[in-house]
C-alpha cells in the first residue's frame, strides 16, 4: 500500500541519517581517532601505515646477495618503464655462463608507486621501502642502481 | 545580580537625563547599531573557526592549528587576508547590482537581529509579530542571491542563484508551518510571550510528538533555507565552482560568507527561542534545590548555549550527510516535509484546543 510504503521510507531515512550522525559524533568526542601526522615537527617519532609506498628498493642480507634471478618481470610489469634490467654474464664453479644482473636501474622521477613491480617479482627480490623525503637539487640523483655493487645472488634462489 | 538588561536601562537613564529625548533615542540607536556590527565580527571570527574545528573532528583530522594557540586566530588571519585582497568586478557584469548584492545580504541579516532576545528583557525591538518579522524578512535573503547570480554574468552564477530561489521559496512553507505549530501552543506571535509561555518547561517537553517533528522538520527546513549541506545547491563546490558567489572577491565575498553565518545563528537563535525556551533556564517539575541551580546561569548563558548547541547540530549535518539533487530536494520538501507538517499542524491545533500540553 502506498501509505505504508510512505511511513517506511520516512523511519528507514531517519534510521539511516541517524547511524551516519552517531559515527561522526564518535569521531568528533574520539580525537585519539585523529589519523594527520604533523610532519615536519614529529620527525622522529613518525609512525607510517603499514601499507604506505615510499620507493622501491631491494634487500640485501649480510654477504652483499640479493635474491634477484633478473628475470625481468618487474621491468614487464612497469607501466611506464621505470625499471631497467641491465645483464652480465657470471661463471658458475663448473665453468659455464650463467645469466645474471650487474644493474636494476630504477628511475624514482617515474615511479608512480603503483605496487606492480613487487606483485609481479617471483622470487621476491625487491619491495617498497617507507622513506619518502626524495627531494634532491640533481635530477640524476633519482636514477637509483638497486642492487648493491660487488652482490651477487643468493644461494638457492632460482 | 549582573544582567545586560540592567546595562541597558542604566544607560538609558543616564542618556534621559543628559540628553532631550531625540538625541537619546538617536544615540540609543547608534549604540544598538555598534554592538550590532561588533556581535556580527565576533560572531562571524567565532563561527568560521567553530565549523573549521567540528570539520576537521568529524573528519578525523586536526583542522587549523598553527595560528595562535591551537588555530584559534586562524579565522582573524583570514579576515585579515579578506580585508586587504582586491574585490574586483568582472567587466561583462551588471556593476550596480553585483556590488549592491553583498550589502543586501548583510543587511537582511542585520534586520534578523532586531526581535530576537538574547536575555531575560534584552532585546533591540520588541514588536508583537517578532516571528512573522523574522520568517517575512529572511525571504529577502533569496533576492541577494538572486542578484548576485544574475549580475555576475556567469553560468554558474546563473544556476546556483535559480537552485537557490526554488530551494527557499519551496522551504519556506515547512519552516513557517513548523514555526506555526508553537505559534498555535503559545497563542501569540510575540518573542517575549513565546519565551516566557516555556517558563514551566521548553515547548520540546511540553508539547509532545507534535513539538519533536516540528523541531526536526524546522532543523531541515532552516538548513536548506540558510544554503548549508546538504542542500548547499546554491554554491555546490563541487558541480558549480562556487555558484552564486563565483565572481566575488575579496570583502565583498566576505560579506556573503558573514551573512550565511549570521543567518545560522539567527535561525538557530530562533529555533531556540521556539522549542528549547530561548532563555529560560532548565526546570525539572518542583526540584526546588535544581531549579534555584539552574537559575543562578545568567539567562544570556542559556541562550548563547542552546543557540550554539542548535548550529553544532547544523553544522553536524554538513559534515555527515552528502548533498541532495535538485530533485531529490524538491521532492523532500513537496512529498514528504510540507504534508508531515500540514498534519502536524492538525495535530498540534487539536492538542492545543483540547489542552493535552502541560
Amino acid at each position: 500500500m502506498f501509505i505504508v510504503k510512505y511511513i517506511k521510507d520516512i523511519f528507514g531515512a531517519v534510521k539511516s541519517l541517524s547511524i551516519g550522525m552517531k559515527r561522526t559524533l564518535y569521531y568528533f568526542t574520539h580525537h585519539k581517532e585523529i589519523i594527520t601526522q604533523q610532519y615536519p615537527d614529529n620527525k622522529d617519532t613518525l609512525v607510517l601505515p603499514e601499507r604506505f609506498k615510499g620507493e622501491v628498493v631491494m634487500p640485501h642480507n649480510e654477504n652483499n646477495e640479493h635474491r634477484c634471478t633478473g628475470c625481468q618481470a618487474c621491468e614487464l610489469a612497469c607501466p611506464n618503464g621505470t625499471i631497467k634490467v641491465i645483464f652480465k654474464n657470471d661463471l658458475t664453479p663448473e665453468g659455464k655462463k650463467k645469466k645474471a644482473i650487474d644493474k636494476l636501474v630504477y628511475h624514482l622521477e617515474l615511479c608512480t608507486m603503483c605496487n606492480l613491480c613487487i606483485e609481479a617479482c617471483p622470487s621476491d627480490a625487491i619491495k617498497m621501502a617507507q622513506t619518502f623525503e626524495h627531494s634532491v637539487y640533481d635530477r640524476s640523483q633519482l636514477t637509483k642502481v638497486l642492487n648493491n655493487p660487488g652482490s651477487k645472488i643468493m644461494e638457492g634462489v632460482e | 545580580m549582573w544582567s545586560f538588561s540592567n546595562i541597558a536601562d542604566q544607560i538609558h537613564e543616564w542618556l534621559s537625563s543628559t540628553f532631550n529625548p531625540t538625541w537619546t533615542l538617536i544615540i540609543e540607536m547608534v549604540i544598538a547599531g555598534v554592538c550590532v556590527i561588533g556581535l556580527f565580527a565576533a560572531l562571524g571570527l567565532v563561527l568560521v573557526i567553530m565549523e573549521r574545528k567540528v570539520s576537521a573532528w568529524i573528519q578525523i583530522r586536526l583542522g587549523p592549528n598553527r595560528v595562535g594557540p591551537k588555530g584559534m586566530f586562524q579565522s582573524l588571519a583570514d579576515t585579515l587576508k579578506l580585508l586587504v585582497k582586491e574585490g574586483m568586478t568582472p567587466n561583462g557584469a551588471d556593476k550596480f547590482l553585483f556590488n549592491l548584492a553583498p550589502f543586501i545580504a548583510m543587511i537582511v541579516a542585520m534586520l534578523l537581529f532586531a526581535p530576537i532576545a538574547f536575555a531575560r528583557d534584552f532585546q533591540l525591538w520588541d514588536l508583537n509579530i517578532g516571528v512573522l518579522y523574522v520568517s517575512a524578512v529572511s525571504s529577502i535573503m533569496v533576492i541577494s542571491i538572486l542578484m548576485a547570480g544574475w549580475s555576475s554574468n556567469n553560468k554558474y552564477s546563473l544556476m546556483g542563484a535559480m537552485r537557490s530561489g526554488a530551494q527557499i521559496v519551496s522551504y519556506e512553507l515547512s519552516a513557517g508551518l513548523s514555526i506555526l505549530a508553537i505559534v498555535v501552543f503559545t497563542g501569540s506571535l510575540s518573542v517575549p510571550d513565546i519565551v516566557r509561555s516555556q517558563a514551566d518547561g521548553w515547548w520540546i517537553f511540553k508539547g509532545h510528538i507534535p513539538a519533536i517533528i516540528a523541531f526536526i522538520i524546522f532543523l531541515i527546513a532552516v538548513t536548506a533555507e540558510t544554503n548549508r549541506a546538504p542542500f548547499d545547491l546554491a554554491e555546490a563546490e563541487s558541480e558549480l565552482t562556487a555558484g552564486f558567489h563565483t565572481e566575488y572577491s575579496g570583502m565583498k565575498f566576505a560579506l556573503f560568507f558573514l551573512a550565511e553565518y549570521m543567518n545560522v545563528f539567527i535561525v538557530c537563535a530562533i529555533g531556540a527561542t521556539l522549542f528549547l525556551g530561548g532563555w529560560m533556564p532548565f526546570h525539572i517539575g518542583n526540584w526546588e534545590g535544581f531549579n534555584h541551580a539552574m537559575d543562578w546561569i545568567p539567562s544570556s548563558v542559556w541562550f548563547f548555549g542552546k543557540t550554539f548547541f542548535l548550529i553544532f547540530v547544523i553544522m553536524w549535518f554538513r559534515w555527515t550527510f552528502p548533498r541532495l539533487r535538485i530533485d531529490q530536494l524538491l521532492n523532500l520538501e513537496w512529498k514528504y516535509l510540507l504534508p508531515i507538517s500540514m498534519f502536524n499542524i492538525l495535530l498540534a491545533t487539536l492538542m492545543a484546543i483540547m489542552g493535552w500540553h502541560f
